[in-house]
């Protein structure tokens, strides 16, 4: 069982509510994945509102909200944020996102930094949004965050793990939860960051996006399960040469 | 240094050449790069592109659905005010016109903030003339406080400001500006603008420099299609878009492509845009602009607007009324003496809704939060 702060998850696959066709879909392929953990746009729901489109099924089924603060520039803006959501939704998980760069979206280091130093000390758990920065990592451990949420590509860019070097420096080094997000646009992408050894992945974008949503939802909660499987069975070790002859030592046998 | 220096050493008639003599081949290229310059934009809305416009939409459709998903956001304008000390001929509200002018008062507002509540709508738009006697930063300031609790996302389409007004704006709840520059053709903005400040064709090509240095969330640019040749006014725009991104890379940007419709006074459109031409501009925008915002108003009919929304459109008014107070009247179509221009599609809110809805997209009413503005 993957443990985040005082929760614990039998499913590693993530899962968020942005770019659906409608709730119905979006409740549905969420319920497929099987993913107990669900991230939202702050901005998207209306925080006053149980009977919201995104709010209420989540809250009906009874699945674990992981607000996040999504147009958020800076540290104050996703402070303020995280507040907000923490007195409304009554949770204090929180996913920090600050990203100054609406092009990209690509997260600002600095200030989620900042923002996680506080929000730690005032008692959320904190699951930042950040770039595969192995040094990053080890700087919000020690300020106090639940688990890291490096990419793997930019948002919605369906790219893969193209920072997969530095993830596998991240997971080896890290004392708290690694959790892949962004860029995995394909089930083969979170099977790999499983298969390297991370405790989970947030997949969205390739789910609300596929042509059948609620199969693609099936199709990842199978591959996170079997990269799991492979990581916790240990992967042989890969070589595309025959190990069979030895002719720079073979001499030592004669 | 601001986007001026740059437009001033950009020359029109050579811009306008060099769009005409793109070949198919540039075409081609343009539709399989994945990060498109500004020279690549030039031959998608060129003549040479006409007979690639389905694989343009094709592209457009996927970019969009990727970076925004199977959504479309709706909001709704506001017009404060239809006094205008400017004379623009193309315009319903230029001083000239015999119409009846108006300016909300703070009541008037309050039930046109609560009719616009019941429709729905969470992200408004502020429309005025430019009178700055009686609509300047003051009143607008005053509305801004007003309004910002029942609203998640504010913008206004105003005369150009100073920077430090913006940020008295930005301080009072402003999210996010639109100022179009008309027509990027020098000479004829001149002829087009015969009195009032807007005559002062740099301070409002500056605007958007203004409002990037300000910090503004989000920025509205465009040309009015039907002044000058639209595919040079759209290099221009599109040029414009490119410094703006590079420049102050912390805002998002929107892009509109407002036509030319008949409206009080006698004008007709100078270059006039076919619903093809209009829609391979769209598409161009989209491959060349994968994050821009699109946005389509009521100006385009109903077919139009709900044959185009799939392809690369992520912004839509709905029910506008053009004159002043007409939304607590219910009323959109009356009053025709006080409008801006007249609308094409006047279906009710919930009717474009569901229009969005059965091209498979969610309309989505609320996508900003106000704790993003302090």
């Amino acid at each position: 069982m993957l443990k985040i702060a005082d929760k614990t998850f039998a499913s590693r696959l993530f899962t968020g509510t942005g770019k659906f066709s409608n709730s119905l879909v979006m409740t549905e392929a969420i319920l497929a994945s099987g993913s107990e953990l669900v991230t939202m746009a702050l901005k998207r729901v209306d925080l006053n509102e149980q009977q919201d489109n995104i709010l209420g099924p989540l809250i009906e089924n009874n699945l674990n909200l992981l607000p996040n603060t999504s147009g958020a520039r800076n540290a104050d803006e996703a402070i303020y944020a995280a507040q907000l959501a923490r007195e409304a939704l009554g949770t204090h998980f929180v996913k920090i996102e600050i990203h100054p760069d609406p092009k990209y979206l690509l997260p600002d280091p600095i200030e989620t930094l900042k923002a996680c130093e506080t929000l730690s000390k005032m008692g959320f758990a904190v699951l930042p949004y950040i770039h595969a920065d192995p040094v990053l990592c080890k700087r919000l451990e020690e300020v106090g965050v639940a688990a890291v949420m490096p990419l793997g590509s930019p948002i919605g860019s369906n790219l893969g793990l193209r920072t997969k070097e530095f993830i596998q420096i991240i997971i080896e080094q890290s004392s708290v939860p690694v959790v892949v997000d962004a860029g995995i646009g394909s089930p083969s992408d979170a099977a790999l960051a499983m298969e390297i050894g991370a405790d989970a992945v947030l997949v969205n974008s390739a789910i609300a996006v596929a042509r059948d949503p609620v199969e693609m939802a099936i199709a990842f909660k199978e591959a996170v399960i079997a990269g799991r499987r492979a990581y916790t069975a240990g992967l042989g070790a890969r070589s595309l040469q025959a190990k069979a002859s030895s002719p720079l030592t073979a001499f030592l046998d004669d | 240094m601001s986007f001026l220096e740059r437009f001033n050493q950009i020359n029109w008639d050579e811009l306008k050449m060099s769009i005409h003599s793109k070949t198919a081949a540039d075409v081609q290229h343009a539709l399989n790069s994945s990060r498109l310059t500004h020279d690549q934009f030039l031959a998608l809305i060129s003549p040479a592109a006409e007979p690639y416009l389905e694989a343009m939409a094709q592209k457009s459709m996927a970019l969009t659905r990727q970076r925004f998903g199977n959504t479309l956001q709706l909001f709704i304008p506001l017009y404060l005010s239809n006094k205008c000390t400017n004379i623009c001929t193309y315009c319903g509200f230029s001083l000239g016109n015999k119409i009846r002018r108006k300016t909300l008062k703070m009541e008037e507002l309050d039930q046109e903030v609560a009719a616009i509540k019941k429709m729905g709508f969470d992200h408004i738009l502020l429309v005025t003339g430019e009178a700055p006697g009686t609509v300047g930063v003051e009143y607008i300031k005053s509305v801004l406080e007003r309004i910002r609790p029942h609203f998640s996302h504010i913008s206004i389409e105003v005369q150009p400001l100073d920077q430090a007004d913006y940020e008295t704006l930005m301080t009072a709840g402003l999210d996010a500006v639109l100022v179009y520059q008309e027509t990027y053709n020098r000479s004829a903005y001149k002829e087009y603008h015969l009195r009032g400040s807007k005559m002062d064709f740099d301070y409002r090509l500056e605007t958007s420099d203004r409002l990037g240095k300000a910090g503004i969330d989000k920025i509205g640019v465009g040309a009015l299609i039907g002044l000058e040749d639209w595919r040079t006014d759209s290099a221009m725009a599109a040029a414009h878009l490119d410094y703006l991104e590079k420049t102050y890379w912390r805002t998002r940007y929107s892009i509109s492509f407002p036509r030319l419709r008949p409206c009080e006074g006698e004008f007709q459109p100078v270059s006039v845009i076919s619903d093809r031409q209009l829609v391979q501009l769209i598409c161009a925008y989209r491959l060349f602009k994968p994050e821009a915002e699109l946005s389509l108003s009521t100006r385009e009919s109903a077919k139009f607007r709900d044959n185009v929304l799939p392809l690369g459109i992520t912004t839509m008014s709905a029910y506008s009324s053009t004159h002043p107070g007409g939304y607590a009247d219910d009323n959109i179509l009356g009053n025709e003496d006080l409008e801006q221009f007249s609308i094409d599609d006047n279906r009710r809110p919930e009717v474009v809704a569901k229009a969005i809805q059965e091209r498979g997209l969610e309309p989505v009413w609320k996508d900003w939060s106000p704790c993003f503005n302090h």
